[in-house]
């Protein structure tokens, strides 16, 4: 291992951007675990699902992925919307939400990523774009478009989504019904509907981080499984459903996983942002009463 | 007679949010305290903190001459300290007798080297169904009882642990008039075998008839500590009850 | 009924079994039921924490595999035979779970089973960057032909899994009945509610993780033997994760019957899959079967049959039924 300062840089700054397509990836569990506490274990799964429909449009039409996914966003929302009203009216209503909520979620990825295996196989897919080959250079400093683009468009994401949750009414009847939910219906609101519309919100940003992912690297059935864990770490580390603390986190971990990544290979970077996680919940404050 | 339980200086906060701040009180072994307060006051808090449930910032808690900062919540109810919850919390998937079972199997049996068997247990529970009436429904789950079978279920399962101290944390909310009368008349069979008693309730004539010394909780703050009659009577409890 | 009984009436039931699948005379009923036995440990140790607990455990692949590399490990220092492996991976997994309780106990339900996710993969990368057991290439275990006097090898893994799995039923029956399986019972109701009425349930807890992990570890073992080549990829494979879970849910999670159900059930269901369909399909099965039942029936096949049974309505979680010295009371 040589140590380089060119090294340091580029890890670093391909550290920074890769973090912010890792908060697009973590802001739909920021929803549904930050704000709604429902444990959906199955979102890397559905990020992949949307990677795989990119994918197709992308190979049958010729249509440009993030587009593309953009436009299938409806659909996700839609799956997502289905989900909850499935996994309300099984376990929320009945109060056995942890065990088999978390049991319901682990089945949803297995099926999800099993049935992408039986119906594309376990080669790599890719897809093609104007942004993915060409590198911009500054100096020392490279980086690679297609790694730039889903960055500029994850922060556009971001912001667009921390702007709906502040600013509108449903978005701040989300942030509420955590919070409380007598009060909403007091309000002649929903919460069941709120939380449906939140969740299908969070299905639908997988469609969209799914398209950056496939853009970034070659996509494969089992690539979300790694993404599980970084996902909650992240969420959690950004203090559960903050889009920007999450943003913050993502960057950090993404960081963090560059360097070591460059300096001591990539078969450790994995147990670095899950060591994060452990640190992170060995810290945190959320024992039995959240002292 | 000396003091069973002894608060002192007692702080507990939430984030900004200051729930308790100096809170000292003495309760003396044998007596009927009642405490008193507002919605929000943080009688709850203080309970969860004395009991161990929490964790306070400041101040000590000292129970039948021993410190208990440190000690965890089942340690404190091992050294003869229980509670009940204002919402009552059974064990939902054990039956009545296997809910009384617990605290004969962990606290008391764990007490001093004292080895309970089998048989022994069995028959305390029974007994202690029998006391509050529900000796009947011993097989039966706590899912089936009504609301004040509840609050009796969490009443005998905090006497089976044997206390030398009981906080009865708003043990009658919701009961009617005659359901009121039982849940007293156990406390007050409870503090005649010996065990002080701490009662929280918002019933006044509860209160009133079943204290011997009366604490009032306002905001966090201890505004008021004496005799039932005098305590009702200061102007600055009125305040606090007909002002909010 | 007493212990001792259950005992001997376990063992007997493993003697048939074993005769049985002699007398089948084709050595991939051995093959097979190795793995359904497998199973059986995986689930029932997992239900110790999860059923008896209520702590959802997903990193049961990290303490199964752990077993395994420890029995590798061991095996490229000196060669033991297994028995003696197969305590190995009990203590070093049991140490584990003792240490992950440690660190991760006090954290509230999905934050605890997270944890353990995060735990697993460390685990896994730990692994797969120590030369010594192979790494990322693997690791190869030459199976011995054949031995006394059971003929072929696999007979003997087939009969020392069979031993581990009357093993395991045997100590989750006994913790259900003891005093330590009511106190399992208080953390997963109400934990607070425990604490206030005395239990430890830091150390109860600790107590089950150790268990749990230490028995999954056991499982694990004798892996490297069954199949010849040990790889982190399939050791610390997300398929024994889901499996230890679905198993107990799709049984039933209230005691040591429904994880031996489910294993058996399920366990069998994949092994028929695998040999007449596809190994990803049956992982398809799993998943829809698990699903399936989680909404259908919470209770899992105990559920069901109690249901059937005493015409009660489903919906109780956790239903116990079983007091320790009730008169007559059964199983």
């Amino acid at each position: 291992m040589i140590f380089s300062f060119d090294l340091l840089i580029n890890a670093v700054i391909s550290g920074i951007l890769i973090g912010a397509f890792y908060a697009a990836v973590t802001a739909g569990v920021s929803l549904s675990f930050g704000i709604l506490d429902i444990v959906n274990i199955a979102h890397p799964a559905f990020i992949i699902l949307g990677s795989y429909i990119a994918y197709i449009i992308n190979a049958q039409l010729g249509l440009d992925p993030i587009l593309a996914s953009i436009i299938v966003t409806p659909a996700f929302y839609a799956l997502g919307a289905g989900i909850y009203q499935i996994y309300y009216a099984s376990f929320e209503r009945r109060g056995q939400e942890s065990l088999r909520g978390l049991a319901f979620f682990f089945g949803l990825l297995f099926i999800t990523e099993v049935s992408l295996v039986l119906y594309f196989g376990v080669d790599y897919r890719y897809v093609e774009a104007a942004y993915i080959g060409p590198t911009w250079h500054f100096g020392a400093i490279d980086i690679p478009l297609r790694i730039l683009v889903p960055c500029v468009v994850s922060l556009l994401l971001i912001g667009a989504l921390q702007l709906f949750l502040a600013r509108t009414f449903v978005g701040r009847a989300i942030m509420a019904v955590a919070q409380d939910q007598l009060a909403l219906k007091l309000m002649a609101v929903d919460p069941i509907r709120i939380k449906r519309i939140a969740f299908g919100i969070s299905i639908a940003t997988a469609s969209i981080a799914g398209a950056f992912l496939i853009v970034i690297q070659p996509v494969e059935p089992s690539v979300g499984r790694e993404y599980i864990g970084r996902v909650f770490a992240i969420c959690v580390l950004g203090g559960m459903g903050s889009l920007p603390g999450t943003l913050v986190a993502a960057m950090l971990i993404g960081i963090v996983e560059s360097v070591t990544s460059t300096f001591y290979g990539p078969s450790w970077a994995p147990a670095v942002s899950f060591g994060f996680l452990l640190l992170t919940l060995a810290v945190r404050p959320a024992g039995l009463l959240g002292r | 007679m000396s003091a069973m339980l002894h608060v002192d200086g007692l702080g507990k906060r939430f984030g900004g949010f200051v729930a308790l701040e100096g809170i000292s009180l003495s309760v003396a072994a044998g007596e009927r305290l009642g405490l008193i307060g507002p919605n929000g006051s943080g009688k709850s808090t203080l309970v969860n903190c004395i009991c161990g449930t929490l964790r306070n910032e400041a101040g000590t808690v000292r129970f039948d001459g021993e410190p208990l900062d440190g000690d965890t919540a089942h340690e404190r109810t091992r050294r003869g300290l229980a509670r009940t919850f204002q919402l009552p919390r059974p064990f939902v998937s054990l039956s009545l007798a296997d809910n009384l079972r617990i605290p004969l199997m962990y606290a008391v049996a764990a007490r001093g080297g004292a080895h309970l068997s089998t048989s022994e247990i069995a028959e305390r529970c029974v007994h202690l169904l029998r006391e509050v009436g529900l000796e009947r429904k011993a097989k039966r789950l706590p899912r089936e009882l009504t609301q004040v079978e509840m609050r009796k279920l969490e009443l005998a399962r905090a006497m089976a642990a044997a206390p030398k101290l009981l906080i009865a944390d708003e043990s009658m909310a919701g009961l009617t008039h005659s359901e009121v009368e039982e849940i007293l008349t156990l406390l007050n069979r409870l503090n005649e075998q010996g065990v002080t008693v701490i009662l929280i309730e918002h019933i006044m004539r509860a209160v009133m008839s079943f204290s011997q010394r009366l604490v009032v909780l306002v905001s966090g703050r201890k505004i008021a500590d004496g005799d039932p009659k005098e305590v009702m009577r200061d102007p600055e409890v009125e305040r606090a009850y007909l002002g909010q | 009924m007493r212990a001792g009984l259950f005992l001997i009436i376990c063992l007997l039931v493993a003697a048939v079994v074993f005769a049985a699948a002699f007398a089948l005379g084709n050595d991939y009923y051995f093959f097979a039921g190795y793995v359904v036995l497998q199973y059986v440990v995986l689930a029932t140790a997992w239900n110790i924490l999860g059923g008896y607990c209520g702590y959802v455990n997903f990193g049961s692949a990290a303490f199964f595999a752990l077993g395994a590399y420890s029995a590798v490990a061991v095996h490229r220092f000196h060669p033991l035979p297994i028995p003696l492996l197969v305590l190995v991976g009990g203590v070093v997994s049991g140490l584990v779970g003792f240490g992950m309780g440690y660190l991760t106990l006090r954290l509230r339900g999905a934050f605890f089973a997270i944890a353990t996710l995060a735990l697993a993969v460390v685990l896994q990368t730990l692994v797969v960057n120590w030369g010594y057991v192979g790494g990322s290439r693997g690791a190869y275990i030459i199976r011995p032909e054949a031995i006394a006097p059971f003929g072929s090898y696999i007979r003997y893994l087939f009969l020392i899994m069979l031993l581990l799995a009357v093993g395991a039923i045997f100590v989750a029956r006994m913790i259900e009945r003891s005093r330590l399986g009511y106190g399992f019972a208080t953390i997963r109701d109400d934990e607070l509610a425990a604490e206030a009425c005395g239990v430890p349930t830091l150390k109860l807890k600790l107590i089950a993780t150790t268990i749990s992990g230490g028995l999954m570890g056991m499982a694990g073992a004798p892996l490297p033997y069954y199949i010849g080549f040990l790889q982190p990829s399939s050791a610390f494979g997300l398929d024994y994760a889901v499996n230890s879970i679905a198993m107990p849910l799709i049984g039933g999670t209230t005691s040591w019957v429904g994880p031996l159900i489910g294993a058996v059930l399920l366990g069998s269901l994949q092994q028929i899959a695998t040999v007449t369909i596809s190994s990803a399909v049956n992982l398809l099965i799993v998943g829809f079967v698990l699903v399936g039942f989680v909404i259908v029936a919470p209770n899992g096949i105990i559920g069901l049959v109690h249901k059937y049974l005493q015409h009660q309505p489903d919906d109780l979680v956790g239903r116990r039924h079983v007091s320790v010295d009730s008169p007559g009371s059964t199983t």
